[in-house]
């Protein structure tokens, strides 16, 4: 396997800044996303991801208007 | 698989209602100029309405302009340095209501702008009154009954007043879906190449959900946009001259 194969894309989660919009829970091919049951700072029920089902694919990313989702490379 | 970070004019959280459309357009706007290298040489001519609030968070050189002149003041601004990527970031209301004049003599002079327009068929800051880009039906707080296009028109189509104009590049895009947003990105991105090669007055639409003023759930807002706004707006590319604006 080379370098590059080896690098594996995880997620950052920053919940603090979800507002429950929602758009991402149908936007993920896996279902990975759910809503959590605790409330946050700016007073809103954030979503959060099963890391194990996660592919990392940056779908949430993209339709999220929050910067409540990342995608770091890592080996 | 690329990474996605958070480009770095995104400095602050934005302070826009959940589901609000401005979030995801001022960051596919973040992506463009980070990729392009302009974050730091970008100046935008600020608009009033929600677009108001990217003050604090959208980490680029700003001016405030009166309420719809940000094409007038963006001119101005790229006059004095045409060096700089100079943009416009205005809602509907801002730019094809008070400010029609401004935004149709922008494009009708070819300024080297690239304007932003987002269109959410609403003037959202100030609590949802009807403006002109509302449909046909459209119940806003000053058309409770709906707009009645016997008295107050159609809905204003501003691609269709300035397609056959002199200009570089003008497209309408929506941020309903990863597709549509990885279209939108690709037509920013081809705005500022137009502007930084010389080509003349750039302008991208994009069709923006206000779940707020709309009084619908955000999902609903995003079908709402496919199903009915976009048989009235219809998206596209519809001037591409690249830098050859003045041939
Ligand atoms: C000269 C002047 N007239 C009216 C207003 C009130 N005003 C503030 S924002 C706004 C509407 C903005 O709507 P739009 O441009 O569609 O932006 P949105 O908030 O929908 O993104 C109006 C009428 C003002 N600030 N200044
Ligand atoms: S009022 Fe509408 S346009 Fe303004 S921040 Fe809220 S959802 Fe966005
Ligand atoms: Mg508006």
């Amino acid at each position: 396997m080379s370098k590059k194969d080896s690098k594996k894309s995880v997620l950052t989660l920053h919940p603090e800044r979800c507002k429950g919009c929602r758009y991402c829970i149908p936007t993920c091919p896996k279902d990975a996303i759910s809503v959590s049951e605790k409330i946050n700072q700016k007073g809103y029920k954030p979503v959060m991801v099963d890391m194990e089902t996660c592919i990392g694919c940056g779908s949430c990313y993209t339709i999220c208007p929050d910067y409540v989702f990342e995608i770091k490379e890592v080996q | 698989m690329v990474e996605r970070l958070i480009p770095t004019a995104l400095v602050e959280d934005n302070k826009f209602c959940p589901g609000c459309g401005h979030g995801i357009i001022n960051r596919i706007l973040a992506e463009v100029l980070d990729e392009m290298k302009l974050t730091d040489k970008a100046i935008g001519s600020m608009a009033v309405g929600c677009a108001c609030l990217m003050v604090d968070t959208f980490g680029v050189d700003w001016i405030q302009s009166p309420h719809g002149r940000a094409a007038a003041l963006a001119t101005g601004i790229k006059r004095c340095r045409p060096e700089n990527p100079v943009f416009t970031y205005q809602g509907d209301g801002d730019s094809m209501s008070i400010g029609f004049s401004e935004t149709m003599y922008a494009a009708f002079r070819n300024e080297n702008i690239t304007a932003i327009l987002v269109n959410n068929g609403i003037f959202g800051m100030t609590g949802g009154q009807m403006a002109p880009t509302s449909l046909p039906g459209q119940k806003t707080v000053t058309s409770p009954m709906g707009r009645n296009t016997d008295l107050t028109g159609q809905p204003l189509n501003i691609i269709n007043q300035m397609k056959d104009l002199n200009i570089g590049y003008l497209a309408r895009g929506s941020v309903t879906s990863i597709k549509n947003i990885n279209r939108v990105k690709k037509y920013i991105r081809n705005a500022f190449e137009t502007q930084m090669s010389g080509g003349g007055y750039s302008m991208v639409e994009i069709l923006s959900p206000c779940p707020t003023n709309w009084k619908m759930m955000p999902d609903k807002s995003l079908e709402h946009i496919d199903n009915t706004v976009t048989t009235y707006y219809p998206l596209g590319e519809y001037v591409k001259k690249g830098g050859d604006s003045n041939e």
